[in-house]
């Protein structure tokens, strides 16, 4: 399990998240390389069908921001 | 596009007249062109001559070439000549050829109708107030530099560590009124009205940031926390976050040489010297205006006060002595950020009053072809691969990128650019969008937060709908975090672009509706707010309704007589009323009620029955204005209902006007008489100014009566602050009590009044006899249960309608196309009042200068015929929008009043609720694109 390496998919709020993503870059904060974003207008948007979807794919982590 | 930014540049002068004014310019060389540049930052990277970073107020570096901070706008570089070696490293590295050592100072001139002033403050100097040693003690900075010590982009990165051993502060200490209400080392007597709440802000994240316990000092002479839910704020620090706060001013800081911790001397309450080590002190510095900004004033011809504040009136709080010239902010006086935001609404309202003939006339549109209809059509998609510079191009392999995109499913046309968002960049893809047909645009770039809409322009000028687009953030979330791992970065990106195509197989296009507006707003309330509203829209040409409950205009302030600066309110409100009523733009309603309301934004149709007739009406309307006011307090405290001495504020000011003072002889008074309370708990802010008015009018009929004010934090703010000063000159005694032990009052055999109060000085029960009482009673706002149930306007606790954003959108209400003003807003002085009326009408203008709005796209729409009307939508909306139409037996979702975030989308069982843009599939097809090759 050593070079275990977790795929997550993101999902960020347009409004915050999305943005404070955009602003870890612009402040050129290093993060490891694991996490895909998805933007969404709002976190509420986020329906548990598409986070058991993305987990019954393969995907080993959910985040939700916002 | 209708806002031209010119930074680094400074007024020269200014002449000619209201509406036509020529303004001269001097623009300072920049020596970076802010059009080419990109924000890249690869030209401060090579730089090799370090400077002091001025905004982390000198606690790092920064470079000869530089931006200030990340926020910056426009986002480009500069280079700072002082500090310059010419050596020509940024000229080399800068790929967008931007870098201009050559650029000279110029003197350019703008014509305007008018003007605005809104140059701001500088934190107070302390370097000369040598017993703190700022600058002599490390660990001694100024709030500004704990500001930058808390903030992630400061120096050091957000973690609160002492400037001398960046070791974790296990003590701070802030020492309030540094620079402010200080006559004797300074000069400036005014209260900088922000300290105390930035320095309780200060220490509640200083105390989140820190890991483990931290002892926070707040050492004041008052705290005031006086506006809107401000109380609140501050017993939550007191009592939640257990931080201290300590009435006392010590006088001088030493440092323990051995450690760095800093020795704070100082005498309690009681008067005893206390000494205590802490590991940091925060200088709590106050406003002060450059003299800069002084010689902008003396230059233009405008009046300043002795603070060299910005000499304003009080019943016209934003207009400067010049015609047409206007201020707002910190030159005006010293306020807070909503204050601010609020002041340059209403600047910007009456700079448009000046040229309100000519609106529209310099109005910069585009003009958009037809748009061609593509729904039928196969995906044809085109991908562009922005190198950003090397920005992407140096860490991310952009050809493997591009030949990646161009193997993905309906990708028929692939490039990759310099600088995807430049100019000549948009020709081409035009040029390709057209060649190849393409009918859907992908771009791997930046964030879509801030150039989606530009790509959206470029795809609506070749006739393909806005919403055919879709972006794929290859730099803020890819390269800039991920700069060590070039091979990650490269996959992610791909990643990141098949996901992007997947979605844009699925995007379809989508109107966006388009309303007319409704030329007409309705204020409800007529009293100075009301009014000032009113007349601020009506000057502009826009029709006004003004809705009164009562049988004449004026609201509150008809009770009330001067303004502390002795400007009469009665000769004001008169002249206000007159105004209005012979204003053929404005229709009074009196005796008015509102009954019912429907409606959205651009469009509302309120029901009021006017008269004693109870004759119903309908107007429509496009916006409303809020200004239903706020009244005095009835007390229950301190014999007021029982004895005829003791009297509100309010009424002793009426009492000086039917006897003067001759027949007083010792007069109390009490603050926050049903305020700070277990019932209110807010401060109503303007109470302590009323106290102090009718104290130096009382000393003023009669210099030989006593006059004492029982306090707990006298709340004097901003350049209230000289007032008191004035008092405690002519002899009016403040008496500090605490709240746990209040004054007792009892009448004396001779009629008279006998007040105890504990005093912490002496530690003893003092009696004063007196034979007025008068009680600072506090703000409590008008009964607007009934309006707020018609309208469905959100109210606090308390009973004021509840602002958009605190700070940001400080007169627009949660609902769009309504407005706040006046004390309906939260308790405040009449020069308030009217500066946020002002603002309210700019925020309305906003809407009534347009003919139409368009609405965004980007919501929520419900399938009927699956539909089980089952009502968790309805429940579920954080903003009430869909409704269950009784008549059509059907859920309704006004597209005009849907904020577009999709939670009805996801919570509706049968999944009958989609959000356009962000369908199910659109949302899907990224995450089954993104594992289906796995990560």
């Amino acid at each position: 399990m050593t070079d275990f390496e977790p795929k997550i998919v993101a999902f960020l709020c347009n409004w915050c998240a999305y943005a404070s993503a955009d602003l870890a870059g612009v402040s050129r904060l290093q993060y490891p390389p694991n996490i895909r974003p998805i933007r969404v207008m709002c976190s509420g948007r986020v329906d548990p069908v598409v986070i058991i979807q993305a987990f019954k794919k393969g995907c080993d982590g959910i985040l939700v921001a916002g | 596009m209708n806002i031209d930014l010119i930074t680094n540049s400074e007024v020269k002068s200014i002449e000619g007249e209201p509406g036509n004014l020529e303004v001269a310019l001097v623009n300072h060389p920049r020596y970076v062109d802010p059009i080419k540049c990109t924000g890249c930052g690869e030209c401060a990277l090579h730089c090799p001559v370090a400077a002091v970073n001025e905004i982390n107020k000198g606690l790092n570096d920064r470079r000869a070439t530089y931006i200030e901070y990340a926020q910056a706008v426009p986002l480009a570089y500069a280079i700072d000549p002082d500090a310059c070696i010419g050596c020509g490293l940024c000229e080399n590295m800068c790929i967008a050829k931007a870098i201009q050592y050559d650029d000279k100072e110029r003197e350019t001139t703008v014509k305007v109708g008018s003007v605005i002033l809104s140059t701001g403050s500088q934190g107070y100097d302390p370097s000369g107030l040598d017993c703190l040693g700022y600058g002599k003690y490390p660990n001694v900075v100024t709030s500004e530099g704990f500001e930058r010590i808390l903030s992630a982009g400061g120096p050091y990165f957000g973690h609160v560590m002492r400037p001398l051993d960046r070791e974790e502060p296990k003590s701070i200490a802030w020492l309030q009124c540094i620079g402010s209400r200080d006559t004797n080392r300074c000069g400036n007597g005014y209260c900088s009205s922000v300290c105390c709440m930035y320095a309780v802000k200060e220490a509640m994240i200083a105390k989140e940031h820190i890991h483990g316990d931290l002892d926070c000092a707040i050492f004041n002479m008052d705290m005031r926390t006086a506006g809107k839910d401000y109380e609140k704020y501050f017993l939550r620090g007191r009592d939640k976050e257990d931080i201290r706060f300590v009435k006392a001013r010590p006088h001088s800081i030493t440092e323990v040489p051995e450690t760095g911790d800093l020795i704070l001397q100082y005498a309690d309450e009681a008067g005893e010297m206390q000494e205590e080590v802490f590991s940091m002190v925060v200088l709590s510095v106050g406003l002060q205006i450059p003299d800069s900004s002084a010689d902008l004033a003396k230059r233009l011809g405008i009046e300043l006060n002795q603070y060299n504040f910005v000499n304003t009136n009080s019943f016209t709080p934003v207009a400067t002595s010049r015609p047409g010239i206007y201020t707002c902010g910190v030159f005006q006086g010293p306020k807070d950020i909503p204050g601010s935001v609020t002041e340059a609404s209403a600047a910007a309202c009456l700079a448009g009053i000046d040229v309100a003939e000519s609106r529209g006339k310099d109005i910069e549109t585009v003009e958009v072809p037809e748009e061609i209809d593509v729904s039928e059509q196969e995906p044809r998609i085109g991908v562009f691969v922005c190198n950003c510079g090397i920005n992407i191009g140096g860490i991310v392999d952009v050809p493997s990128v591009q030949d990646y995109a161009a193997t993905l499913p309906y990708v028929v046309y692939t490039d990759q650019n310099l600088f995807t968002c430049s100019q000549d960049t948009q020709d081409i893809i035009k040029e390709r969008i057209i060649e190849h047909k393409l009918n859907r645009l992908v771009v791997a770039s930046c964030s879509p937060k801030t150039h989606e809409q530009m790509f959206m322009e470029t795809l609506e000028a070749c006739g393909i709908n806005k919403y055919l687009f879709e972006m794929a953030n290859i730099r803020n979330q890819d390269s800039w975090i991920h700069s060590q791992d070039h091979g990650a970065a490269t996959e992610k990106a791909k990643d990141l672009v098949r996901m992007s195509v997947a979605r844009a197989t699925k995007l379809r296009p989508l109107r966006e509706k388009v309303v007319p507006i409704i030329k007409q707003g309705l204020i409800i309330g007529g009293g100075v707010a009301g009014m000032n509203a009113a007349l601020s829209l009506g000057n502009q040409g826009f029709d006004i309704v003004l809705v009164e409950k009562d049988v004449q205009l004026g609201g509150y302030s008809r009770k009330l007589h001067h303004t502390i600066e002795g400007e009469d309110i009665q000769g004001y409100l008169e002249k206000l009323i007159e105004e209005v009523t012979s204003n053929e733009k404005i229709k009074v309603l009196k005796e008015a009620r509102i009954v019912g309301f429907e409606g959205f934004k651009g469009n509302f149709a309120t029901v009021v029955e006017v008269g004693p007739e109870k004759e119903k009406q309908t107007i429509k309307h496009g916006v409303i204005i809020v200004a239903t006011g706020a009244k005095e307090y009835a007390p229950k405290e301190f014999l007021y209902e029982t004895q005829d001495n003791v009297v509100t504020q309010v009424e002793l000011s009426d009492l000086f006007v039917e006897k003067g003072a001759d027949d007083l002889d010792s007069v109390v008074m009490i603050q926050c008489v049903g305020s700070r309370n277990d019932e209110n708990v807010e401060c109503s802010r303007i109470c302590c100014q009323s106290a102090v008015k009718n104290a130096l009018k009382i000393k003023k009929l009669n210099p030989n009566a006593q006059v004492f004010v029982l306090y707990r934090d006298m709340r004097t703010f901003g350049l209230l602050e000289d007032y008191y000063t004035e008092a405690r000159n002519k002899g009016v005694i403040f008496i500090r009590f605490n709240r746990e032990t209040p004054p007792e009052v009892k009448t004396s055999s001779d009629g008279g009044l006998i007040v105890t109060v504990k005093d912490h000085i002496i530690r003893r029960d003092i009696e004063i006899r007196a034979d007025l009482l008068a009680l600072s009673a506090g703000m409590v706002a008008e009964d607007t249960e009934e309006l707020s149930y018609t309208m469905k306007l959100n109210r606090n606790p308390e009973g004021f309608f509840i602002e958009a954003h605190v700070k940001l959108r400080p007169v627009d209400m949660p609902g769009e196309g309504i407005f706040l003003c006046g004390t309906a807003h939260g308790p405040k002085l009449i020069t308030e009042t009217i500066a946020q009326a002002q603002a309210a009408a700019s925020r309305a203008t906003t809407f009534l200068a347009k003919e139409e709005i368009k609405l965004s796209a980007i919501t929520a729409k419900v399938d009927v015929d699956y539909c089980v009307k089952c009502l968790t939508c309805v429940r579920s909306c954080p903003f009430e929008v869909p409704i269950f139409n009784q008549e059509e037996k059907a859920i309704e979702i006004n597209e005009a009043i849907c904020h577009g975030c999709g939670v009805c989308a996801c919570v509706c069982p049968r999944q009958t609720i989609q959000l356009s843009y962000y369908e199910d599939d659109q949302i899907m097809s990224k995450i089954d694109a993104l594992l289906v090759e796995g990560m």
